[in-house]
Parts: structure tokens; sequence; C-alpha cells
């Protein structure tokens, strides 16, 4: 699995990086983006669909290629 | 008191500070859903209301013809005096870009995860000394003695408001948001605040200290320094959105507590159930309406729009619509799917998210550690506040 953070969407809930602190990270004006190229470990693939499912920007997704 | 004459006509006549609307919105919103999602009122301006989650999520998103440069839900009908203190009011929540973009930088470090991290200490230690003045009591008004007393401090700390002054400083921001529908007492303290926050801008020009409004003051936009009225006006934004906000959704999250036993046993019991639950809790009792103003005639959903109408953003509301969350009146501390707008949608989203979710819960878990198990006391009323912001004012338990 391999998500990515559309950046013109998001506007810094944070709620990924709560949800999901090993995936994401955010910076000083609260924007997200995945932790390295997105690829998402087994164990945190749940993890990983929670932040996309609370996102209220629908700014997560998941990179089908 | 703003006179409210009782509410026949929710669809074309409603008035949010109503008593039946400040005590149950829930099955107002529910009937407008079906009936008329977006209603409207003459009664202190044309206004509409908005109420499922699809429409205020467009509506906070269209900067363009929903400006924010008037947000207030209720508005001020005192003499506005000829030269504001405050010209811009507080940015970046009341004013549009470009001006937005640029206050609004200038803010969000201070509520970054990582600075936030930083203020949870303190704050633990303030709830827990807040507890221990009537943890030998048994019992309390959680909302009073508890909830109201914590952002206000947890934000003074930030502004660098002397330790000293913290009763005084929490009195008068009491006076402006917890008696906001008494003018008189409003204005009071409205006018101790001002004079306080504009004598501290002249002493910090000179003796600045490790806090926002300082570090606002050091701040040159194009090698110019601030004006007094932009970090007077930021300055005056962390108080009037970060406390009575705050203390709402820890009051309601308390009341919530003690009205489900069952709900406060797993929260004391199980602390990773934490994050989902204070989102929960959040959606659910999503305090803050905000406002916003049409710039220019138009129609919304079939209604007719004027410029200088006003919208309220009614998050509250878009939080309960069961087209967005299924069965969205249960309060499920584990809801999985949760993208509730509490904190506003759009590049208004509060500032202080952060914090605010930090002081939740901190103060639901420094509560649950010395009183896992409370309740209502019998016979003892609960009262709720609405307008902008609702929450509960009083909440008598007893844990015995």
């Amino acid at each position: 699995m391999k998500i990515r953070v559309i950046e013109e969407k998001c506007t810094g809930h944070a709620r990924c990086y709560g949800l999901a602190p090993d995936l994401f990270s955010v910076d000083d004006y609260g924007l997200s983006s995945v932790v390295g190229d997105g690829t998402v470990p087994p164990e945190l693939e749940d993890k990983a669909r929670l932040a996309i499912a609370n996102c209220p920007e629908y700014a997560i997704e998941e990179v089908t290629d | 008191m703003p006179d409210v004459r009782p509410v026949e006509h929710w669809d074309s006549d409603f008035d949010v500070l109503s008593p039946a609307y400040v005590n149950d919105p829930f099955s107002i919103w529910d009937d407008l859903r079906t009936a008329c999602p977006v209603a409207h009122t003459d009664r202190r301006g044309s206004t509409w209301l908005p109420t499922t989650y699809k429409d205020v999520v467009a509506l906070a998103h269209d900067i363009d013809h929903f400006s924010s440069l008037d947000i207030t839900v209720i508005p001020f009908d005192g003499e506005e005096p000829e030269e504001p203190v405050l010209p811009y009011g507080v940015p970046p929540i009341s004013v549009d870009p470009p001006m937005h973009t640029w206050t609004r930088r200038l803010l969000l470090p201070w509520f970054s995860h990582r600075k936030v991290d930083s203020y949870e200490a303190m704050t633990r230690d303030l709830c827990a000394r807040l507890i221990d003045g009537f943890v030998a009591d048994g019992r309390a008004d959680a909302a009073a003695d508890y909830a109201q007393q914590i952002p206000v401090r947890v934000i003074a700390s930030i502004l660098g408001v002397p330790e000293s002054l913290s009763d005084t400083f929490t009195g008068w921001v009491r006076a402006v948001l917890e008696f906001a529908d008494d003018m008189e007492v409003r204005r009071e303290g409205t006018i101790a605040l001002i004079e306080y926050f504009v004598s501290e801008v002249e002493r910090r020009k000179t003796e600045p200290g490790d806090d926002l409004l300082s570090a606002l003051l050091q701040t040159e936009m194009d090698g110019q320094p601030l004006e007094d009225a932009v970090v007077l006006g930021v300055a005056a934004l962390t108080l009037i959105a970060g406390v009575d906000t705050t203390w709402s959704a820890i009051g309601s999250s308390l009341w919530h507590l003690a009205t489900h036993p069952d709900d406060a046993k797993t929260l004391a019991t199980d602390p990773e159930a934490m994050p989902l639950a204070i989102e929960e809790l959040l959606r659910a009792y999503s305090p803050v309406t905000m406002a916003r103003v049409v710039t220019s005639d138009l129609e919304f959903e079939g209604c007719p729009m004027h410029a200088g109408d006003k919208v309220l953003m009614n998050f509250p509301a878009a939080n309960r619509d069961p087209d967005a969350f299924e069965h969205p009146d249960t309060i499920i501390l584990d809801r999985a799917h949760n993208r509730h707008v509490a904190f506003g949608s759009g590049i208004h989203r509060c500032a202080g998210s952060n914090l605010a979710r930090m002081e939740l819960r901190v103060a639901i878990e420094e509560w649950l550690k010395r009183i896992p198990e409370f309740r209502i006391e019998e016979g003892a009323e609960v009262t709720w506040a609405g307008g902008q912001v609702r929450g509960p004012r009083r909440v008598p338990v007893v844990f015995p």
C-alpha cells in the first residue's frame, strides 16, 4: 500500500498525524506530508486507512499504479 | 439579555439564542435537514443557517462569495467607536486573503504540534491543581470549577501574562465570553482587556519576553515592524477563539461522561481509546458556529442570498448530518470514519486546533485519573450557553 497527501487540499487539521504519527509528518504550519515515499508497512495499513477516512479535506489518498 | 421571542417557524424565523435551540439544537437541525436545509431569519439582520455537511463545507470553501470580514454570529449592537482599536478585527480569522495568509503564518507556529507538546506539562499541572481544590468535597461543578478554568490560563501563559495576574485576567475574559449576552458586562471586560494589552504592547517593545506578544512585536513585514493594531488583533484572537471554545468542548465532554458511565469507564481504563474518542466528542459536541458575509447577490441551493447577508457556518449541525455520519446522534467512541469539521474546513481551519485537542485530552485524562466515576448531582440543573459557542455553563457532579 502506498499513500500520498494532496498538498493543495491539506489545510492542516493534522488528523492524520494524530492517528498515524509513523506515516505522516506535519510542519510548523500544520501541513502534512507522508513519511518517506508513502509506502505503508503492512502492519500500519489499518492506520493508513484510518487516516484517509478521517481527513476532513479529503486530502489523503491511496496511490494505485 | 437580547430580546428573544419564541420561535414558531424554524425555517423562516430561526433564532440561535432561543432557549429551545441552545438546549437542544439537534432535533431542530434534523427537522430542517428534511424540510428546509438552509433556513433563514431576519432577526438581527438577514441571516442564513445551513444544516447539512455538504452545504457547510461548500460555503466554507467558497471564500470569494462568503467573506470572513464579519464572523460574529450575534452582532454587536453597541455603538462602534469612530476610530476602532482593532481596525482589522482579530486576524487571521476576521480577514480574507491576502492579509489572512500572512497573519495566519505568523500565528500557526505557536500552535504547531511541537510547540503544543511543550505546553502539555503545564496544562497537566494546572488540571491537577484544579482537581486538588475540590476532589475531597465529593462534588464539583465540572464546567465552572474545572473546564472554564483551564484554557484561559494556558493562553495567558502563551501570551506572557504573569501568573500573579492569572485570576484577574481570567475574570476579564469570562466577562467577555461567559457573559456575552450582557452588553454592559461584556463592554467592561473588553475595555479592561484592551487597556491591558495596549499597555503590554508598549512595555514589551522595550522589555521583550519569550511569548507570542513579544514575538509578534519583533516580526517585520517588508522591512517594517507590524502595526500595533495587527499585534493587538492577533493577541485578542487567541483569547476570543481559544478560551470558551475549548472550555465548552471540555465541559460537554465531561457532561457526556457523567451521563454515560460506560464511556467514562472505557476511557478511564483504556488510554489507547483516547485519540479516536476525543475526535468523536469533538464531532458530537462541536461548540463553534462561525459566520460569513455574502459578498454579492447570488443563489445558493435555491436560496436567494444578498450582498451583506450573514451565513452561519453551522459546523455543529454538519457533524450531526446522517448523510455524512452513520448514527450521528449516537456517540461511538471508536468511530472509525469521522471527517468531522469541529475546527472548520478550508483556509480558516482553526489555527489552535492542536492546542484545543491537547487541552481536551489532558483535561479528561487528569479528571478520570482522580475521578473515574461521577454522575450529575440529583436535582441539580445542568445549564447550557449558546450562540457563537455552545457549551455547558454548569455541570454539577458528585463522586461519592
